[in-house]
């Protein structure tokens, strides 16, 4: 971690600031990962908002911390723990979805998953002696010691995970939509539903060993509902998902790049005041509408 | 016999049987091309399983079905589905268009990219379908911000906008006040005989839409008799259906009132579930 006294911290030159970041390798590797995560995160998370699968989601981020837990135990690496653990979670996740049919029955069901993960996390924590400096990681991240071939490993995940949802997004939004209409003109709707999670498991797990547990939630579910706010329409929608979420990634990368507070903090943060403030300027707007009509007319 | 003549719906002494119980038996129907043929009876008769027996979603355990000529389920790329109760909640942010559009082009895999070829063809037909059904005001507007009407007018654009031989319209009223009901009812008779499009329409009350009916289906009591709605909605057949003493009024604003009508145990659970 000696990295971090390297930064000579921000000078007024905004250019020769962003020439500094991109100056270490080790920063042009975590820049990199990032983007990537960012554009799979983004995508990923709007359908996944638009299913109203946002608990869901987070169950798995959280189920990808036992798995990482579990893999440092067994001495494995830990990309095999998040992997194993959030592909079990995303099928488990669908049988409970498959076997309920109210929707307080199936959060109740993915809660206890939750609850469960959870324990057993701190349980393989607490059996591995090890240095307990790498919960914080585990659970926060940290952009630092961010490997090439981590980098490309990421890449192949994210391209086969963005390329299937395309491939199946039309189906996807349908049956996300409108089930039972979409189930009536052909749509396999419990597959794409398995898929899906699969997809979204596939992201955590490989987003979870770069941010952390936590941040890949805040990357997968608030870009994506701060897009859905600013528009109804799906293929601007995603963009705009993307969009954000690259921003704030790239924006938070760089502000825990010249302070001493985790990079989750900063994405998370910048993701919910933007979110924040998008919620605020609609309720504003529609306030002007409903008052401005009559005057308008009037005028 | 040429495909034009076939009728839309037709079934023979068919019977379905849920978790053990049937819901109903014996009952020979047919629904020919371009009619408007309303589906009635009380809660748990089996209206809706009739929808999706003709759909193949649910087997025939007796009996033989054929709908628009082939088995069911065989047909469902000409049928236009409206299912059951459905209501988009406030937070629903999907646009009328979309929703439209989902009912062409929804089940096809591949990425959507705005410059394919087809593209402008599918934008006219979706756009036609909306004036049809008079939703252009609001199709743009997410569809938790609608009406129900308004929500009810979009789905049966979406039914309709891959020129359906067959409409199925599960319940379309049930969540309309009663000016709303009898505008979607008349919207149904026009499409169905501009488009030439067969409709089966299931309702809870037959009042709304009496004067736009060709004929109508009373399920109840295990079985279901058909006919003109004058002879089906009568104290003689009503009675004879259900086993028991039914009488049926005439107000003499041309309501029709069912009186002593006993309600089957309920087997949809999804009817009540919501409230």
């Amino acid at each position: 971690m000696a990295e971090l006294t390297v930064a000579q911290g921000l000078t007024w030159n905004l250019w020769s600031d962003v020439q500094e970041l991109f100056s270490y390798p080790f920063m042009v590797n975590a820049m990199e990962a990032g983007t990537i995560v960012a554009v799979m995160a983004g995508v990923t998370g709007w359908f996944m908002v638009l299913r109203r699968q946002a608990f869901a989601g987070h169950t798995l981020s959280v189920i990808a911390f036992p798995g990482a837990a579990a893999a440092t135990l067994a001495g494995l690496p830990v990309a095999v723990g998040y992997f194993a653990f959030c592909g079990l979670g995303a099928l488990s996740l669908a049988g409970i979805s498959g076997s309920n049919r109210s929707h307080s029955a199936e959060s109740a069901a993915i809660g206890s998953l939750q609850a469960l993960a959870l324990a057993l996390g701190f349980l393989f924590v607490g059996l591995y002696h090890g240095l307990l400096t790498g919960l914080d990681s585990l659970l926060f991240g940290t952009f630092l010691g961010i490997t090439r071939d981590q980098v490309l490993v990421l890449l192949v995940v994210a391209a086969v995970a963005v390329l299937l949802v395309a491939i199946a997004a039309r189906p996807l939004y349908f049956a996300s939509v409108d089930a039972d209409v979409a189930r009536a003109g052909g749509v396999p709707v419990r597959l794409l539903g398995l898929g899906f999670l699969l997809v979204l498991g596939l992201s955590v797990a490989a987003t979870s060993q770069i941010t952390g547990a936590v941040l890949v939630f805040a990357l997968l579910v608030t870009p994506a509902a701060t897009a859905h706010q600013i528009t109804s329409r799906p293929v601007l929608g995603v963009a705009l998902s993307v969009a954000i979420a690259l921003a704030v990634t790239w924006l938070g990368l760089a502000l825990a790049y010249y302070s001493v507070y985790p990079v989750g903090f900063y994405v998370t943060s910048l993701a919910f005041g933007l979110y924040l403030a998008v919620r605020i300027t609609r309720v504003a707007v529609r306030r002007r509408r409903a008052t401005g009509l009559p005057a308008a007319a009037a005028a | 016999m040429s495909e034009t003549a076939l009728p839309a719906v037709s079934f023979e002494r068919a019977a379905v049987r849920l978790g053990g119980r049937t819901i109903w038996s014996d009952l020979t129907t047919t629904v020919g091309q371009g009619e408007f043929v309303a589906v009635l009876g009380p809660n748990g008769a089996g209206k809706s399983t009739l929808v999706k027996a003709i759909l193949g979603l649910l087997p025939l355990a007796a009996g033989r079905a054929s709908i628009l000529g082939r088995r069911p389920g065989d047909a469902n790329d000409r049928i236009g589905y409206l299912p059951q109760r459905r209501n988009f909640d406030a937070g629903t942010r999907v646009r009328g268009v979309d929703l439209v559009q989902l009912g062409l082009d929804g089940a096809r895999w591949g990425i959507p990219l705005p410059f394919l070829p087809g593209r402008r063809r599918t934008a006219e037909r979706v756009a036609e379908m909306i004036e049809l059904v008079g939703a252009s005001a609001y199709a743009r507007k997410p569809l938790g911000e609608l009406s129900g009407g308004e929500q009810q007018r979009l789905l049966i654009a979406q039914a309709l906008v891959r020129r359906p031989r067959l409409l199925l319209l599960d319940e379309p009223l049930d969540s309309l006040d009663l000016p709303n009901q009898a505008a979607v009812a008349a919207l149904v008779r026009r499409i169905c005989r501009t488009e030439n499009v067969a409709v089966m329409l299931v309702a809870h009350d037959i009042n709304p839409i009496l004067s736009y009916l060709d004929r109508v289906l009373y399920l109840a009591g295990g079985g279901g008799v058909e006919g003109r709605p004058e002879e089906v909605i009568s104290s003689e057949t009503l009675s004879r259906l259900y086993g028991a003493p039914i009488e049926v009024l005439h107000a003499s604003d041309g309501r029709l009132v069912v009186v002593g009508q006993p309600e089957a145990p309920f087997v949809h659970g999804d009817r009540h579930d919501h409230g």
